[in-house]
């Protein structure tokens, strides 16, 4: 099925209007030893009633769907809400692109907009943009904004963010010589606020929870960096923001997170939705599109692509970003989900996620030989000590039906018997007690 | 008859009247929330969390109800042009039909609900739609090896550049600059400097095409390579491909191939054979992933085998022998790193992929075939308005000029105005730089040949208004819920936010 509406007839006419006999004819500026003399060799066509069924045998291999899903490190098993669904995945929206006429784009234009606010309220600060790929990219463009900002090029990261965040920070700005030193966290997991020394740098980068679901002392830790003239980025997840402190309210000059929890699906990884936001005094800083109010020629009130001059189809080579496409339906998403939620619901998702994940965190503490790794308060995720090597713990669970981790071994050497365990309110007390169990049997059967 | 961006009487808000914010509807104690009751309540989240963690005045986020927020999100799409609406010629974007069959093959729990750390041996489907996904645009390119990490076109240009980078230290010969035509995409210079590379522009001789003595002589031992986009933004096929190649590969530089045009060779030709080393695709264009409004896409990067190397870890490997799985390669010395926090986007991958077998290997040449001959039969019908800024055919695209208007005070960009009237989304306006009052346009190879005549009929109605009504095309749209918004005003009195004070 290849969806081309053309009749013979009608290529037929079209051929004959544009003077050509035959159709190879289109393709007379290729130069002939370079088009190709074979069908290419991918797979055959299908029909869709074929389609549908390949498709279907194919997720019915991937089984990790069916498993109760206690795994976090920065995507999560969150419940989306059927209005987000619904309401995210109308066609007007979804097949649209970037709102370049505005008149025939007040949909999205207005969306993102209110995305904009959301993402404002929700980190405590006065703008935003219209999304950026992923919670990595925008830890980047947060860390390249403070680089431009300060002009300095030393970057201090927390080993408590997200280790794939800082491989993603090292390897984009791999090319621009930043100086990318990471500092290590304490016995609780946390950043000690003096134990580093923020001379000529641009940047301090924390996550708030970080890596392990633990709350970083950011108002200590930016009041330091502010001491020696850098800004702080702070890493937030959205879904704690209804009952944690504000990235903004402790003093960090950007915040980004990963927007996945807010109305995404899990999707193996993507797509996601980075979220940006950062002080007004900055805005012509910032990466990527801004919708911005204004009216129209009548004086409605109107919405526009606005400051697009930092932008790389404007200032090309001197651009803010490279970022063109970026996940403007994941941030409708994260929008509507954040509306659906109000100031209550997001209040009452924190409140959840941070019971729930205290009550399994004590659970699997009293398995013999099991011990939460890192003491003091968490959101969602802890991190579990285990008698054994983790990431085999983790696959064997993945047997009995449970998803856990991400095992720590692979980028904390000391905590190779560590792993991430993730609780959000999709996962009850039932679920809890089986998946405690489940470690039980495996430890003992070891 | 066309669509007709015509609100139906739910939407339509009169003249006067103002669409609200979601902050505007919201009304305290409302809620669409629906959650379960927390463990032991809030006194147990006081014991959790210290005071000082805790938030003191809460996020104003609406409250509405659920029937609000629907309406309020159904009504907004309602004010959006889409694909699904009408016809979208924008150039360089690829608006094509985007197959209700992919949506659902995304929809899959198998796909849509795997957590990105989940093992290998529990995401098998996963991995060989990946596997086979790769081993398709390999043979479609002519490449040896894909990353499926970089989310959209620029940032597969960035892996891309960064390979290229890494493959000069790797032969201890790093370099500088890097080339890339005065038509391309802005992307490419603002890839180029996020590198760590100067861009260095090419002009375009009086073809469209890059001049190849210009190009020559910017050459030297300190290119890192040159990106092109082939055909080019004008439409138009760098016919000097092999001299441009070997002239590259010449001073030891390499060729980046941005696949942003990929859609009209698909089939046809292939970049590996033209002589690049480094491809990125936009599956959202050829392959019809849906754009979402400004994303997500998908920009699969693919190398030659001489820079396999080099490509982002994790690696997905094969099966190769009865009873192994398929798996990712973490253990990739030479690996520039990762660029994206996971896999890239694999929900759009899971579509393009359903793209992909839907058609086949006919089915993809069909797609460059018609897209090609959509773009002709547009240009021919409408060159006595509009006529291209250089002669002869095109590909999947060409770019009109509307400067012959100016002398009746009529711009590009009342064309595009007073065409949404008409019942259709405008061209791309003013891009590429080069071409003056540029209109740039692309049918796409799912749009019907009463279409195409119907929107070449409403061009050519537009350049005669233009002489006998100006004012009709300076007045137009009248048919939106708003009209030329002031893009000055929105920069110069920034609100970028809704605020509850």
């Amino acid at each position: 099925m290849d969806f081309l509406p053309h009749t013979d007839a009608d290529v037929a006419e079209m051929l004959a209007a544009v003077d050509l006999e035959e159709l190879d004819g289109l393709f007379a500026a290729i130069p002939a030893g370079l088009i190709l003399d074979r069908p290419l060799d991918v797979p055959a066509a299908l029909s869709e009633v074929e389609l549908a069924a390949h498709m279907s045998e194919l997720a019915g291999r991937s089984v990790a769907a069916a498993a109760v899903c206690f795994a976090g490190g920065g995507a999560y098993d969150h419940h989306v809400p059927a209005a987000v669904s619904a309401l995210a995945s109308r066609a007007e929206f979804a097949t649209s692109y970037t709102p370049y006429q505005p008149e025939l784009s007040q949909g999205v234009l207005q969306a993102v907009f209110e995305f904009q606010s959301l993402v404002c309220e929700i980190y405590g600060l006065d703008v935003a943009n219209a999304s950026l790929y992923d919670g990595a990219n925008s830890l980047v463009e947060g860390v390249n904004l403070a680089v431009r900002a300060t002009r300095r090029d030393r970057v201090l990261v927390s080993k408590g963010v997200h280790p794939h965040y800082r491989q993603v920070l090292k390897t984009y700005t791999s090319g621009l010589g930043l100086r990318i030193e990471e500092l290590d966290f304490g016995e609780d997991g946390t950043l000690d606020a003096g134990s580093f020394d923020a001379t000529e740098a641009a940047a301090v980068v924390v996550a708030y929870p970080n890596f392990f679901g633990r709350l970083e002392e950011v108002e200590a830790i930016a009041a330091r960096a502010h001491e020696a003239g850098a800004l702080v980025v702070c890493v937030a997840d959205p879904s704690a923001m209804g009952i944690l402190r504000s990235p903004g309210d402790m003093g960090a000059d950007v915040a980004v997170g990963e927007g996945q929890s807010m109305g995404n699906l899990l999707s193996y990884g993507g797509p996601y939705v980075g979220l940006f936001a950062t002080r007004l005094d900055l805005v012509r800083q910032v990466p990527g599109r801004i919708a911005g109010e204004t009216v129209d020629a009548d004086g409605r009130r109107a919405f526009v692509l606005t400051l697009q001059a930092r932008e790389q189809h404007i200032r090309r080579a001197k651009a803010t970003s490279n970022v063109c496409t970026n996940q403007t339906l994941m941030a409708i998403a994260a929008a509507v989900h954040l509306s659906w939620l109000g100031p209550q619901g997001l209040a009452r998702l924190g409140e959840i996620c941070v019971t729930r994940t205290a009550l399994a965190a004590a659970r699997l503490a009293a398995i013999p030989g099991c011990e939460v790794a890192f003491e003091g308060p968490h959101f969602k995720e802890f991190v579990l000590r285990t008698p054994v090597d983790a990431r085999s713990l983790c696959r064997a669970l993945a047997k009995r039906g449970f998803l856990a981790g991400p095992a720590l071994g692979i980028w904390y050497p000391s905590l190779a018997d560590s792993m991430v365990i993730a609780v959000t309110e999709r996962r009850t007390e039932q679920d809890i007690e089986a998946f405690a169990e489940a470690i039980e049997k495996e430890l003992a059967e070891r | 008859m066309s669509p007709t961006l015509e609100p139906s009487a739910g939407t339509r808000t009169g003249t006067d009247a103002v669409f609200p914010l979601i902050f505007e509807r919201s009304r305290p104690g409302r809620r669409a929330w629906s959650l379960p009751e927390t463990n032991g309540g809030s006194a147990e989240l006081d014991r959790l969390i210290p005071s000082s963690h805790r938030r003191t005045t809460a996020p104003a986020l609406p409250e509405v109800s659920e029937l609000d927020l629907v309406r309020h999100y159904t009504r907004l799409s309602q004010r959006n042009w889409a694909i699904d609406v009408g016809a979208y010629p924008l150039g360089s974007c690829s608006m094509k039909y985007n197959p209700k069959l992919a949506e659902s093959a995304a929809a899959h729990e198998g796909f849509a609900s795997l957590h990105p750390f989940a093992d290998d041996e529990l995401v098998q489907g996963a991995l060989e739609l990946l596997g086979t996904l790769e081993r398709a645009l390999c043979e479609a390119t002519g490449m040896a090896r894909i990353t499926f990490q970089p989310a959209a076109g620029a940032q597969g240009e960035l892996t891309g550049l960064l390979i290229m980078r890494a493959f000069h230290a790797a032969n201890d010969d790093p370099r500088s600059k890097v080339i890339i035509p005065d038509s391309a995409h802005g992307t490419n210079p603002a890839s180029v400097s996020l590198a760590g590379y100067r861009a260095e522009e090419v002009r375009s001789d009086d073809r469209g095409l890059v001049d190849l003595d210009a190009l020559k002589e910017a050459l030297d031992t300190d290119t890192a390579g040159l990106m092109l986009t082939n055909p080019n933004t004008l439409g138009l096929f760098e016919r000097d491909i092999r001299e441009i190649a070997a002239a590259v590969h010449a001073v030891g530089g390499l060729l980046y191939y941005d696949g942003a045009n990929f859609n009209s060779i698909v089939g046809v030709v292939r970049p590996g054979d033209m002589g690049f080393d480094i491809v990125h695709m936009n599956l959202h264009k050829t392959f019809a992933t849906p754009h979402g409004g400004g994303g997500p896409g998908s920009g699969p990067l693919a190398v030659s085998d001489r820079l396999e190397r080099f490509l982002p870890a994790p690696v997905l490997v094969p099966p190769r022998h009865a009873g192994d799985v398929w798996r990712w390669d973490h253990d990739r010395p030479e690996s520039i790193g990762r660029i994206h926090s996971f896999h890239g986007n694999f929900g759009i991958n899971v579509r393009a992929y359903a793209y992909l077998r839907s058609l086949g290997p006919d089915g993809l040449r069909r797609v460059a075939e018609r897209a090609v001959l959509n773009a002709n039969y547009l240009r021919v019908l409408i060159e006595d308005s509009f006529p291209t800024a250089y002669p002869g055919a095109c590909m999947h695209e060409f770019v009109a000029s509307a400067k012959h208007l100016r002398k009746h005070g009529i711009r590009g960009m009342d064309v595009a105005k007073r065409l949404i009237d008409l019942g259709y989304h405008p061209p791309t306006v003013y891009f590429p730089l080069v071409v003056e009052e540029a209109l740039m346009v692309e049918p796409t190879e799912t749009e019907s040949k009463e279409t195409i005549d119907d929107l070449a009929r409403c061009l050519n109605q537009i350049a005669a208004e233009a002489r006998t009504d100006p004012d009709l095309l300076h007045a137009a749209p009248v048919s939106t819920p708003v009209r030329r918004p002031d893009e000055a005003k929105a920069a110069r009195e920034l609100k970028l936010r809704w605020s509850p004070r």
